[in-house]
């Protein structure tokens, strides 16, 4: 069993939790994962490191609630344990130790992805631009932490509510055309929003690493679930990725396995793009 | 006098159609006089061929003479002085291929029914005998393993009872390998691989589940913890797809996805969470035990129409025996000599179909099987909403990529010794992981052999 040490909501639909699992915190990096199960019954659900402490033993998730798993894990608070909580999977992001100037850019619940490789780039000497993208004003997260890794911070929101009215992109692509130089960009967030990120950045030939996700179960590349098409070939983005190189991703195949198991289409914008309707779920 | 009957003494099942909707097993195991009837069967022949074709030696003429007198817990104890998992083999060992396929009595009739005799008794022990087990007295040394499959569960146990402090890490929040995310409920129910871990426990196995070794400790910091000798049973769970068109398309699953998302995961239980598409028409592709499990499955989740899609013949087919037969019985259609080229999906990116094409077998291969050729021309669509692969997986390559020294040959498979070492001192392994998909019979041999290295090698260092 696995201890909740603090539980913060960020927002509405948010929520941070601190998890005692010394083990983990003393192996994880920015980029890695987690798969926990709630209980018994529970699904197996991955979730990203969004911090550690390797001197308390806690690993830090933040995580949307967006169905079952999610709901039921917010229902917990301090104090009570979870059953499984498995990590640190995945490959860690790599930097280009060469790389001098970076622009991270989160999406929505992505800006809690975003967020530990902006540190992690911060804390290795690197000049960090964040553009952290929002719906709404109601809905910001984490905008003090953001601020105290990066060198420049644009918040944006897209009904104009806070900071600067607009998508994550049209201010990446002012920033390039006002004649920034970035040598890597690193975008997390909905699918559809790490699409049209690589697709910015493409004609400027700047580097883009995305981190995708899709529906995994074991985290270990034994169930071939989350497989995604990179350069034409099939990889397991649970042991390959989850970064891969924006450029290389096949998005639509990505966004469209996503929606297998969706029940209804979903309100939030983080799933605008998952068109799918009427995935049938029987169990 | 031997009861010369041709046959084997019936085993009870369910019927057909009645167990092709429920995940209970199918066979329902003999009744105390139906074992003594069966156990008549045996001649006991002097130099014992049926022995000769297991591979842990199971002294079978002895514990079968043992059933034949009603000692049934005598029986027991002969099978358990080289067999740890009697009920698990007896269920799932391909017989046909061991201790059955060199009995005597196979050359003219049926062979006496060694596994199913084996099942029952280690079912009688478990119902009626007492497994007192005792701790016994720690002799200071720790040994880690690596999986918790048969062949790290067995390693694990020989080395308890040899008073080692073991402590086994496994991946998945539960104990077994692939018998709890593989092998079918109806084939082999996974209370019987709970009491197994349980009595390893008792044993004072410690058991962390829930660790990935490689991305949590590495084997290298295993050692840095204090454990002197390390067995690596991780087994080869690495999915093949064909790379074929369409394999993204929603609805194509590896049989290891959807035989998790069914066993581990409980999909086909009430009150579990896990999502499972429904399927009406189901492909599964391969010919192996995976593929005759996924079929059964499938069906039993309520598809209409499930085909198993095998490139060669009725002959080569390498599963079980026993689970072509049932698959056959419960509706599974067999399209043999058939192979995919294309999966097809609709507007929706969802599986609509599968082309095929006819296949015919030429000269032998490097395998000793005819060569499956495509007949030109003879492409047909095969009318399916999913496709489930299963034609074979790999060794994951985690523990070999973060271990130094450990060294693998060109399929992944790690380098062992006869006696279970590897290439770097102190780290044995076995099982799948070294073989490549097999049985679980050679795995538990394997951590047999290899507790018994460890345990010399660990003496030679003192
Ligand atoms: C490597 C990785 C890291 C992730 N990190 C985070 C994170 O830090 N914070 C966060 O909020 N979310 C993260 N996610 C997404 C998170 O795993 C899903 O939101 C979660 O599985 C939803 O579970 P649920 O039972 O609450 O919802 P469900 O009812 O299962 O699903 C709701 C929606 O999520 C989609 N979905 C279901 N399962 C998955 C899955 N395993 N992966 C992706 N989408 C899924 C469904 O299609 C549906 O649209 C990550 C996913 C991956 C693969
Ligand atoms: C569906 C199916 C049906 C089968 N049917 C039969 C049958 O009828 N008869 C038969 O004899 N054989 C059958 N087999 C084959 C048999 O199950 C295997 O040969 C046997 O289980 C191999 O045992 P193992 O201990 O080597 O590996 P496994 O059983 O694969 O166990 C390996 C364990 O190691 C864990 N692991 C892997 N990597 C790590 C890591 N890095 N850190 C920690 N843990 C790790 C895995 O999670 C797993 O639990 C079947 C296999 C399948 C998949
Ligand atoms: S362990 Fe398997 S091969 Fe050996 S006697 Fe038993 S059923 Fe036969
Ligand atoms: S070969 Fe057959 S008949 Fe002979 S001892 Fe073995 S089981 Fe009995
Ligand atoms: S989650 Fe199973 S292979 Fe990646």
């Amino acid at each position: 069993m696995y201890k909740i040490v603090t539980k913060r909501e960020l927002n509405d639909t948010v929520t941070l939790m601190e998890i005692e699992a010394p083990h983990i915190a003393r192996k994880a990096k920015a980029g890695q994962f987690i798969i926990f199960r709630v209980d018994e019954q529970g699904e197996r659900v991955p979730l990203t490191i969004a911090d550690y402490d390797t001197e308390k033993g806690t690993v830090t998730i933040i995580f949307q609630i967006v169905g079952a798993s999610t709901k039921l894990l917010n229902t917990l608070n301090a104090g009570d344990s979870i059953l499984d909580f498995v990590g640190p999977l995945g490959v860690p992001t790599h930097i280009d130790p060469e790389a001098k100037r970076v622009c991270v850019i989160g999406g929505g619940v992505g800006n809690a992805i975003a967020y530990p490789q902006a540190k992690a780039l911060h804390n290795a000497g690197i000049q960090v631009d964040m553009i952290a993208g929002f719906r709404s004003k109601d809905i910001v997260i984490l905008e003090d932490e953001m601020r105290a890794v990066t060198d420049n911070l644009y918040m944006m929101t897209d009904d104009g509510t806070y900071g600067e009215k607009g998508l994550v992109t049209d201010k990446l692509k002012q920033l390039i055309e006002a004649g920034n130089h970035y040598d890597l960009v690193v975008a997390i967030g909905p699918v559809i929003m790490m699409k049209f990120v690589a697709a910015t950045t493409k004609p400027h030939n700047i580097k883009t690493l995305v981190s995708l996700n899709p529906i995994m179960i074991d985290g270990t590349g034994m169930c071939g679930g989350c497989r995604v098409r990179v350069g034409g070939k099939m990889k397991f983005a649970c042991v390959d990725g989850p970064d891969f190189d924006g450029h290389e991703v096949d998005f639509d195949e990505l966004m469209h396995r996503n929606s297998f198991y969706k029940e209804q289409e979903a309100t939030a914008r983080d799933h605008e793009c998952r068109l799918l309707k009427g995935g049938n779920q029987n169990g | 006098m031997a009861n010369m009957a041709p046959k084997k003494t019936a085993m009870p099942e369910q019927e057909p159609n009645v167990r092709n909707k429920n995940f209970k097993e199918v066979a329902l195991g003999y009744t105390e006089e139906m074992a003594k009837e069966e156990a008549t069967r045996c001649l006991h022949c002097k130099n014992k061929p049926c022995v000769s074709g297991c591979p842990v030696n199971v002294h079978i003429p002895e514990f079968i003479a043992k059933v034949a007198e009603g000692d049934f817990e005598g029986a027991y104890q002969e099978i358990a002085l080289t067999n740890s998992l009697p009920a698990v083999c007896g269920r799932v060992c391909p017989q046909e291929n061991q201790c059955e396929g060199k009995c005597v009595r196979g050359i003219k009739a049926e062979p006496v029914g060694v596994g199913r005799l084996e099942r029952f008794v280690a079912d009688w022990h478990m119902a009626h005998g007492s497994d007192k087990v005792e701790k016994p007295a720690s002799n200071g040394h720790k040994v880690a393993i690596v999986g918790a499959g048969p062949a790290g569960l067995t390693c694990a146990g020989d080395l308890a009872k040899m008073g080692y402090q073991v402590t086994v890490y496994e991946a998945f929040h539960a104990a077994g390998g692939v018998l709890i995310y593989g092998i079918p409920e109806f084939r082999l129910p996974k209370a019987i691989v709970a009491k197994e871990v349980a009595k390893l426990e008792q044993l004072g196995v410690e058991i962390k589940t829930d660790m990935v070794i490689g991305k949590v400790d590495s084997v290298d910091e295993l050692f840095e913890q204090g454990f002197e000798a390390v067995f690596i049973g991780s087994g080869a769970g690495l999915p093949s797809f064909m790379n074929i068109e369409g394999e993204s398309l929603l609805g194509v699953y590896s049989a290891n996805e959807y035989l998790t998302r069914i066993n581990l995961m409980k999909a086909y239980k009430d009150g579990y969470d896990t999502p499972l598409a429904k399927s009406n028409k189901v492909a599964v592709i391969g010919g192996g035990n995976v593929a005759m499990d996924a079929a059964r499955c499938a069906k039993r989740m309520g598809a209409e129409t499930v085909y198993i899609v095998y490139r060669r013949s009725m002959e080569e087919l390498p599963a079980r025996a026993e689970e072509v037969h049932h698959a056959q019985e419960e509706g599974i259609i067999f399209k043999l000599l058939n192979n995919p080229v294309k999966i097809l999906g609709d507007d929706q990116g969802r599986v609509c179909g599968m082309e095929c094409v006819e296949m015919e077998l030429g000269e032998p291969d490097a395998s000793g099987r005819r060569r499956p050729i495509a007949k030109e021309g003879s492409n047909f669509t095969l009318d399916v909403d999913t496709v489930i692969m299963s034609i074979g997986t790999s060794p994951n390559p985690l523990i070999r990529t973060t271990t130094t020294g450990l060294e693998a040959n060109k399929h992944g498979c790690l380098i062992a010794k006869e006696n279970g070492a590897t290439t770097k001192e102190g780290v044995y392994a076995g099982g799948d992981a070294v073989t490549g998909a097999a049985t679980v019979i050679l795995a538990m041999g394997a951590g047999k052999t290899a507790a018994q290295s460890i345990d010399e090698y660990i003496k030679s260092k003192c």
